[in-house]
């Protein structure tokens, strides 16, 4: 497999400018990478994975998720962790079938050489069923932890049906954040966006804007999430909102054409848009680079300009 | 004192019957749910005119949101969701499903049409 990537970084630096940059980058010599100094960590984001899913927008949806993790294996050091951050399955109205691609999900997972893995459920996994078959085959749909000085959370919106986070989770999170010094960094991951990006295509969070109130005061935090199928960036106030490609299908850019319907699958590029991200946090746990890998080989593709927002 | 309680329900009575005119002059448009279309698809309305969308549902819950009208409702299985519009504007509004239906919920949406 090759190892022989399409990536994109930006760095953030601090809470203030936003520097964006793209390259043609190859293995561990590539320019861009963080200098690894000794008290540097990284984790990877992988989203939007839909097993399951059997449709034109991708003819060839079983290669992605091994493609992926031969890709993340290939690293040049391993990751801190690896999240995904939702739809690991496609939706089914059947709860035994849900559950089989969940557990073939699973198997999958099981090739990563990784020290752990953070899972999330998107609506795919967890709407039909409030999250049920998830909970009973990965764990909480809401959690948080401690990293080497940074707060990870792990937000749901996803298990109610409306796409809520509800009051219940809104008071957990109040309760969570609560002991942290105001300085410290917070990661929150969720799968949809917490802002309105485009509340008529569902690529919004109805009380996102509660959770966002509660993390106003913490002026160091990060969201990422997945939902939408394509980068893009954004903040609200000073808290830095970035979603994550999918494993499955692209989706359109917001405004881009009337309907949210999926990009049309180029059986000369069908790996196009797809791939997954690297977050390097530097030893002062303020500045975050990101990388975005591409699954489509280099030899196939051209960089991509930057962008943000 | 008195004279006010006899007047009381004379007036109630005065204001349910215009009421009652007045939603007697409002045009009523049935829509329905199903997994995973509206139907209608597109609901065309004029400005000014004030109609009444009557909102089921064929199979299961799910939801009608309109964000540019702020309108975001849940459709009960058995039970008919009443909203009221009054055009002001001639415009082109999207609404969609809200409520997550299955592989599919993705493109229920359909469109509010106000013309002239």
């Amino acid at each position: 497999m090759a190892t022989r990537t399409r990536r994109e970084f930006l760095q953030i630096a601090g809470v203030g400018g936003v520097v964006f940059a793209s390259g043609l980058l190859e293995g561990c010599s590539t320019p861009g990478r963080p200098a690894g100094a000794q008290d540097d960590f990284y984790f990877v984001q992988l989203s939007d994975i839909h097993w399951g899913y059997k449709g034109p927008a991708n003819p060839e949806a079983t290669v992605e998720l091994p493609r992926a993790v031969e890709l993340v294996n290939a690293l040049p050091r391993a990751p801190d962790f690896v999240v995904f951050t939702g739809d690991l399955t496609h939706t089914t109205d059947d709860d035994q079938e849900r559950r089989r691609r969940m557990a073939q999900f699973r198997e999958h997972l099981g090739r990563l050489r990784v020290r752990q893995v953070r899972l999330m459920a998107g609506e795919h996994d967890a709407s039909l069923d409030r999250g049920a078959a998830f909970q009973e085959m990965f764990g909480p749909l809401r959690y948080s932890f401690d990293h080497k000085g940074v707060h990870f959370v792990a937000l749901d919106n996803v298990s109610d049906p409306k796409g809520i986070l509800g009051d219940a989770q809104i008071d957990w999170l109040s309760r969570d954040l609560k002991a942290l010094a105001k300085e410290k960094p917070i990661v929150v991951f969720t799968h949809r966006p917490l802002f309105d990006l485009k509340p008529d295509w569902d690529w919004a969070t109805a009380d996102g804007s509660r959770a966002i109130d509660v993390l106003h005061p913490y002026p160091h935090v990060t969201v990422f999430y997945g939902h939408i199928h394509q980068e893009h960036h954004f903040r609200t106030g000073e808290i830095a909102h970035h979603a994550a490609t999918s494993l499955i299908f692209p989706l359109p850019a917001p405004m881009s054409q009337p309907k949210r319907t999926p990009l049309p699958w180029d059986p000369a590029h069908p790996r196009r848009g797809l791939g997954f991200r690297e977050i390097f946090v530097d030893e002062s746990r303020l500045a975050l680079t990101l990388r975005q890998d591409s699954l489509e080989g280099a030899g196939a593709s051209q960089p991509a300009a930057a962008s943000g927002g | 004192m008195r004279a006010h309680w006899m007047l009381a329900p004379l007036l109630a009575l005065l204001l349910v019957a215009t009421n009652a005119d007045v939603a007697a002059q409002e045009r009523v448009i049935q829509v329905t749910a199903e997994r995973f279309k509206f139907t209608p698809g597109v609901i065309e309305l004029k400005v000014g005119v004030p109609v009444v969308l009557e909102l089921t549902t064929l199979d299961r819950k799910h939801g009608f949101q309109v964000p540019d009208l702020k309108i975001d409702e849940v459709i009960e299985p058995g039970k008919i969701t009443r909203v009221r519009i009054v055009p002001d504007k001639a415009a082109t509004y999207d609404f969609h499903c809200t409520v997550f239906c299955g592989s599919g919920h993705e493109e229920m949406a359909g469109q509010i049409v106000v013309s002239p």
